[in-house]
């Protein structure tokens, strides 16, 4: 595109400007020669599959990494970012993913932690005053909320909210935010969207990063692309399309709408759910999944998806009700469930999912270990062997075998969790949100692989809290909400609109 | 995406295994200690010290190889010396009792595994941390057998059951034959099988494992019997060595076990480590305290020396993985 020429912008010089940015690790380049430019009041989105640089190219910029090459400037001024200090200096402060509050201190105490009024005996904190300026600061993003309240009572939303309040407080004139819809429900998503068009208006620029096409176009004021660790390229939302976009993230065509042959005539029934309750909080839950389907479970987080999914794998006790999986009433723990051939891809692969210090081939073959060698002797060459076809059957990024599974991107660990199951041969494929935190391209790869593995015979139960994605893959979808099956949607009835109606509160 | 993958990312060392390395490393640290002591002492080189040195470290590395398969699974079996005192004693009552050296043996063997299926019991089915689990159980252990015992001291044994401690074949004690022979069934056992690979799986992530398939509680139930069945087999080679039991022989044996363990590179953490490593830690252990021996040093020195030695084992090991990664 018009790498060459610089891009139109509003104010003639930027906030901060990076050029020529180098990082290098022991074996990766995670950064070569980006430049980058954030002008003041913009929405600065930066796009990229996982393990494109974007972390990197954040780490930098708010002095957690040290650039091996390359120059800052500062309101055109030379400046240099050598740590965290540095950055916070220049008005720059990063709202990461995870949280860096402390939980049980109170809003105004993690706002002000370390910078805290002093009262009038030494070592005491002048109460008044951190409340007040708490609940100034609180004002000034419009979040209403007792600044007295300890950051344990909040949810993420709220949380979110007082780490910008927090980087405010701190002159932050710099945003940068990594995926902060990642955990939010949509109405959280549309107050955040109001609190950034809020702080844009003050001049605070943003540099956001995500994976939500929708949020790119909604949000953005300009784009840069990164891949492999280079800048592909710096566009307006207005010169491209979500397509163009794809094709300069991953350097490739990706089709987004993930293409499938609906089911016309689903198989046997393989699994039937039947007034399933348990402790956990769901109760009289009713599903039916054939071979050949791809059944959508949506609703909100937290009503009750997840633990239906683990109620059927026997992860949790079943207080009353019946699952019969193909002809068989059954129960038990998961090892039983397994053998029966269902499968869990559970929601969060690096805690649930795999043993992050083992090697993708101990990961890749642990759930077939009896099929594998049913005399149980283990053979660590034959076990390597199926690996290297679940990797080239996967396309699973790793420089071998014996990668430590760690080490790779979330798209390819999470290859790294179906691949487990497709070693134990299993029929029913229970997917908890199988693309969260997952780039585009390693996305529609997945997908595709849902897509082979119902129509080779298999059934699915996909678990997804982007609506976009269950109404694009599945043949039909249950919706939950409180715990409850709120109602059914057939493939012509599924559509955004109809999974928010059922999925909502009404009480 | 493909292009990185092309050999960029390759880690240093890809050939050998993390553990490969790291028992390379050890072999290579008792190889130096060996050439220090056989230039600080002319008798370190003799057959009768070798043979002593392999056959002080088989008693260690019975006790720490069935402890090793517990640290792989994140666990610890604080109760593996008083499970050697009890056995020895039950067993030596029987073989008193009876006269007949077989039934001491199975009973032996059985009241270690009883023990260990308990520690199981109260990990798995009474989530109670196998660190308190088995602290308590080693109390409850020391409790009941200086019960039993009631401070009398059992001696004297047939000659042929001595024949196990103190006996040699072909000129090697016999207690180095079962070191080898328990060597490589742990070995077989932990790398070879599938409930090895299982057991390392736990270690690694239980959460994961039990969300693969891994029957978690059984496998950690098993683990903990062999460790007790361990400590039994440990409890007659002991009661055979020396002719006698009394209620107190176990409380020097649980913390030089968990030593050898820690020496030989298995993590506290879980997931890391081999029976081969133990192996090495107990003969690295017993060399240190055999040439301390030899070159008069004061035994008062022996605890310092072992304490400094994990210290040292455990940071290296940190170290060469933190490079690793």
């Amino acid at each position: 595109m018009s790498d060459a020429l610089p891009i139109e912008v509003t104010s003639p010089t930027p906030l901060l400007e990076l050029r020529g940015i180098s990082k290098e690790f022991p074996g990766v380049k995670a950064l070569d020669d980006v430049s980058f430019a954030v002008y003041p009041g913009e929405v600065h989105m930066l796009l990229g599959e996982n393990g494109a640089g974007k972390s990197s190219l954040m780490k930098v910029l708010c002095g957690a990494y040290r650039a091996d090459a390359g120059e800052f400037y500062h309101k055109g001024e030379k400046v240099a970012i050598s740590s965290t200090a540095d950055a916070q200096k220049l008005g720059i402060a990063v709202i990461f993913q995870e949280f860096s509050l402390v939980p049980y201190l109170d809003i105004a105490q993690n706002i002000f932690l370390g910078r805290e009024p002093k009262g009038r005996i030494p070592g005491t904190i002048d109460r008044r005053k951190i409340l007040a300026d708490a609940k100034r600061v609180l004002d000034t993003i419009g979040f209403d909320i007792d600044p007295s309240t300890t950051v344990d009572k909040l949810g993420v939303a709220q949380q979110q909210m007082v780490e910008i309040a927090k980087a405010i407080s701190q002159n932050a004139r710099i945003l940068v935010m990594d995926e902060p819809t990642a955990a939010l429900s949509d109405r959280e998503t549309e107050l955040l969207f109001a609190l950034i068009a809020r702080l844009k208006a003050d001049g605070v620029s943003i540099v956001y990063i995500s994976h939500r096409m929708a949020e790119v176009f909604a949000l953005g004021d300009r784009i840069t692309v990164l891949r492999d660790g280079r800048r592909i390229d710096g566009v307006r939302p207005a010169d491209v399309t979500p397509d163009q976009l794809v094709r300069m993230m991953v350097g490739r065509n990706v089709d987004m709408t993930y293409p499938r042959n609906f089911a016309d005539k689903p198989g046997e029934v393989l699994l039937e759910v039947k007034g399933l309750s348990a402790s956990t909080g769901i109760s009289d839950i009713n599903i039916e999944v054939r071979r050949g389907e791809i059944v959508g479970l949506c609703g909100l987080v937290g009503s009750g998806r997840s633990e239906v999914a683990r109620a059927i794998f026997g992860a949790d006790p079943v207080t009353s009700g019946e699952i019969i999986f193909d002809g068989k009433s059954i129960s038990g723990e998961p090892d039983l469930a397994a053998r029966r051939g269902i499968a869990l891809i559970p929601e969060s692969r690096k805690s649930e999912g795999l043993a992050l210090l083992r090697s993708v081939s101990d990961n890749l073959v642990v759930s077939a270990l009896r099929k594998l060698f049913p005399s149980g002797l283990f053979d660590k060459r034959s076990a390597q062997r199926t690996s290297d076809g679940l990797i080239r059957q996967l396309r699973i990024a790793t420089p071998s075998a014996r990668q430590t599974v760690g080490l790779l991107s979330g798209g390819n660990q999470q290859k790294v969790v179906i691949g487990k199951w497709l070693a134990a041969g299993s029929k029913l494929f229970i997917f908890d949100e199988p693309t969260r935190g997952i780039d585009i391209g390693a996305k529609s790869e997945i997908f595709a692989l849902i897509d082979r593995l119902v129509a080779e015979g298999a059934a699915a139960l996909m678990i997804s809290s982007e609506q976009v994605e269950i109404c694009h893959v599945c043949d039909r979808a249950y919706v939950m909400c409180e715990g409850r099956i709120a109602g059914h949607l057939t493939r012509s009835e599924l559509t955004e609109e109809n999974i928010v109606r059922l999925g909502m509160h009404h009480a | 995406m493909t292009d990185i993958t092309k050999g960029a990312i390759a880690p240093p060392r890809s050939f050998l295994s993390q553990d490969a390395v790291q028992l390379f490393y050890r072999l290579l640290a008792a190889l130096l200690i060996c050439a220090v002591l056989a230039v600080l002492s002319d008798s370190f080189l003799s057959l009768g010290n070798i043979l002593n040195v392999l056959r002080q470290a088989s008693l260690t590395f019975f006790i720490a190889s069935g402890l090793t398969l517990v640290v792989l699974t994140a666990g610890l079996d604080l109760s593996v010396g008083a499970n050697v005192a009890l056995s020895a004693c039950i067993a030596g009552t029987v073989i008193h009792k009876t006269g007949s050296p077989a039934l001491g043996i199975l009973t032996g063997l059985a009241c270690g595994g009883i023990v260990g299926l308990l520690n199981g019991i109260m990990v798995t089915a009474l989530r109670i941390p196998s660190f308190i689990a088995t602290y308590g159980m080693l109390w409850v252990l020391n409790g009941l057998t200086y019960w039993y015992m009631a401070g009398e001291t059992l001696h004297g044994f047939p000659a042929g059951f001595r024949q196990i401690g103190s006996g040699y074949l072909f000129g090697l004690p016999i207690p180095v034959y079962l070191l080898l022979v328990f060597l490589g069934i742990g070995t077989m056992f932990a790398q070879r099988t599938i409930w090895g690979q299982e057991i390392y799986a736990i270690g690694a992530n239980p959460v994961a494992a039990r969300l693969s398939g891994i029957p978690v509680a059984r496998r950690l139930l098993l683990v903990y019997a062999v460790s007790g069945t361990m400590a039994g087999l440990a409890s007659i080679i002991f009661l055979s060595r020396l002719n006698s039991a009394e209620a107190d022989i176990g409380e020097s044996l649980t913390l030089p076990a968990i030593a050898a363990v820690l020496i030989g590179g298995t993590s506290l953490f879980g997931g890391v480590g081999t029976v081969f490593g133990t192996f090495i830690g107990a003969l690295i252990l017993t060399l240190v305290l055999n040439g301390m021996n030899l070159l008069s040093v004061s035994a008062n020195w022996q605890p310092l020396v072992t304490g400094v030695i994990v210290i040292l084992a455990v940071w290296l090991d940190m170290k060469t993985r933190r490079r690793a990664q």
